[in-house]
């Protein structure tokens, strides 16, 4: 799917579109987490508002519905001053038979600066940045089960904010990695970023066999993956993705790898839990363990603002 | 070539500040050439505080060449770590040339509310103003040609140095 050059940079190596992590440098990746940390001290401000993108359109396109990720992408691009245009595109063309091509087509000749893509069809954020104007750019909001870039990156802010220093640490990915792009963009994020230790945890069914190759420690019992870690990304048991019986029960899996206190206490004693959300309570996390004090849930969506204004920002002011 | 003596010029600013700080005013500085001012002024003018005495502002959010040259990488962010409203607040750069990197720090100050007053106060006015933005006090006034950049350091003693970089075409003329 890349061509030789990775689409998301330009001959000078700036970052034009997010599509995804793999392929970018840890500058570029560091960059990013440097701007978020200024535009986090944004929201003390008299007024939360910057001018950079003033002017510029930013169109929401949500082919596969998610109300958080859509909303946090909404208030950064309105913080940059961005106009910001949410198509409800399930219930729009698409479902009238236009191509994907022909709706970008149509919201260019609308003076679009940006799209926001999230699409059930892995690579349909590339195949948008292959034909938009030079001057547009495109963020992957998810995209199949390939990669959700920004989610890996305020992962990775939430990490650097608690830990400091990536190189020291193990981290494990729990739950269902098979369905995930979270997982795999902060896999991604993870080894270019220099942790020594990633560990993905899950039942067989859940964890794909190739991750070994990616420097990935594949673990099927709970207590073997979290025993020690710095940092547990749980990760949502995505039934709507699921076919056939990959699991015996829900039940089945939380008495395996639900995340308990009695699991959690295996881990290092100021161990983070991070989890994408929504959360299911009961599923794969406890609720103590949810609302506890190694939970840094909450803070994660208060840093994803801050990391989605710095992708757009960034992207925004460098030239194809 | 031009010899410009930051520390001397630093000894006028400081007498140079004095007169404008009205009462309570604080001193801004503008990153990063402007902060290091900032902090030595705090400290050889006896200003309360310490520390937390005096801010430090940068233009990143709001430069008007963001469109052109993207963001700028490696800034500090403003930190100001007291209420602007209602201060009387100094302004300090190391180089005042356009004014657009005032104009955006203007911007970036009153986002944190409505101040009393700002002043400028500079080490060097090197002309060439694109905008109607001026210094109440300079410790010197110098002519550059747009081909030449004037830029301040501070070395690892803490002592402050000018450099010019880029030909000068008077002396190619000369």
């Amino acid at each position: 799917m890349l061509s030789r050059r990775n689409p998301q940079l330009n001959r000078h190596g700036e970052l034009i579109h997010l599509l995804s992590i793999e392929g970018l440098p840890k500058s570029v990746l560091t960059q990013i987490l440097d701007t978020a940390g200024t535009f986090l001290s944004v929201n003390d401000r008299e007024v939360k508002k910057v001018p950079l993108l003033r002017g510029k359109s930013v169109f929401n396109l949500f082919f596969e519905n998610s109300t958080r990720t859509r909303t946090t992408f909404e208030i950064a691009a309105k913080r940059l001053s961005a106009d910001v245009i949410n198509l409800d595109i399930a219930k729009s063309s698409t479902a009238k038979g236009e191509s994907l091509l022909d709706t970008i087509a149509n919201l260019s000749a609308m003076h679009a600066d940006m799209f926001i893509v999230r699409h059930a069809e892995s690579g349909a954020p590339y195949l948008i940045a292959q034909h938009v104007a030079p001057h547009v750019h495109v963020v992957n909001a998810g995209d199949g089960r390939h990669a959700h870039p920004t989610q890996g990156l305020l992962d990775m802010y939430t990490i650097r904010h608690f830990k400091k220093d990536f190189t020291q640490l193990t981290v494990a990915i729990v739950g269902d990695i098979v369905h995930s792009r979270v997982a795999r963009s902060d896999i991604h994020a993870l080894t270019t970023l220099g942790v020594p230790e990633i560990r993905a945890v899950g039942p067989k069914t859940l964890v794909p066999g190739d991750l070994a190759g990616m420097g990935v420690r594949v673990c099927h019992s709970m207590e073997e993956g979290i025993k020690d870690a710095d940092v547990v990304i749980m990760l949502r048991l995505q039934n709507e993705r699921m076919s056939g019986a990959m699991l015996p029960s829900a039940g089945e899996f939380y008495k395996s790898y639900g995340l308990t206190p009695e699991k959690l206490a295996l881990a290092k004693p100021d161990c983070i839990v991070m989890h994408p959300g929504p959360i299911n309570r009961g599923v794969e996390i406890d609720s103590s363990v949810a609302d506890g004090a190694h939970s840094v849930i909450l803070p994660q969506v208060t840093f994803g603002i801050a990391v989605r204004m710095a992708v757009m920002s960034t992207i925004a002011g460098n030239q194809a | 070539m031009l010899q410009l003596d930051a520390e001397s010029l630093y000894a006028q600013l400081l007498a140079g500040v004095r007169p404008l700080l009205k009462s309570g005013a604080v001193l801004v500085g503008v990153w990063s050439g402007g902060a290091w001012l900032a902090e030595r002024l705090q400290r050889d003018l006896g200003l309360p505080g310490g520390e937390k005495g005096y801010g430090v502002i940068s233009s990143t959010l709001h430069r008007d060449d963001f469109g052109a040259r993207g963001l700028a990488s490696g800034t500090d962010p403003t930190r100001l770590p007291f209420a602007t409203e209602g201060q009387h607040i100094v302004l300090l750069d190391d180089v005042l040339y356009t004014g657009r990197t005032i104009r955006a720090v203007i911007n970036e100050l009153f986002d944190f509310g409505r101040p009393a007053s700002v002043t400028l106060a500079v080490l060097v006015d090197r002309g060439g103003r694109e905008l109607p933005v001026s210094a109440a006090f300079s410790a010197a006034k110098i002519a550059l040609p747009a081909t030449q950049k004037l830029s301040l350091d501070r070395q690892a003693d803490g002592r402050l140095r000018f450099s010019v970089t880029g030909a000068d075409p008077r002396a190619a003329a000369a």
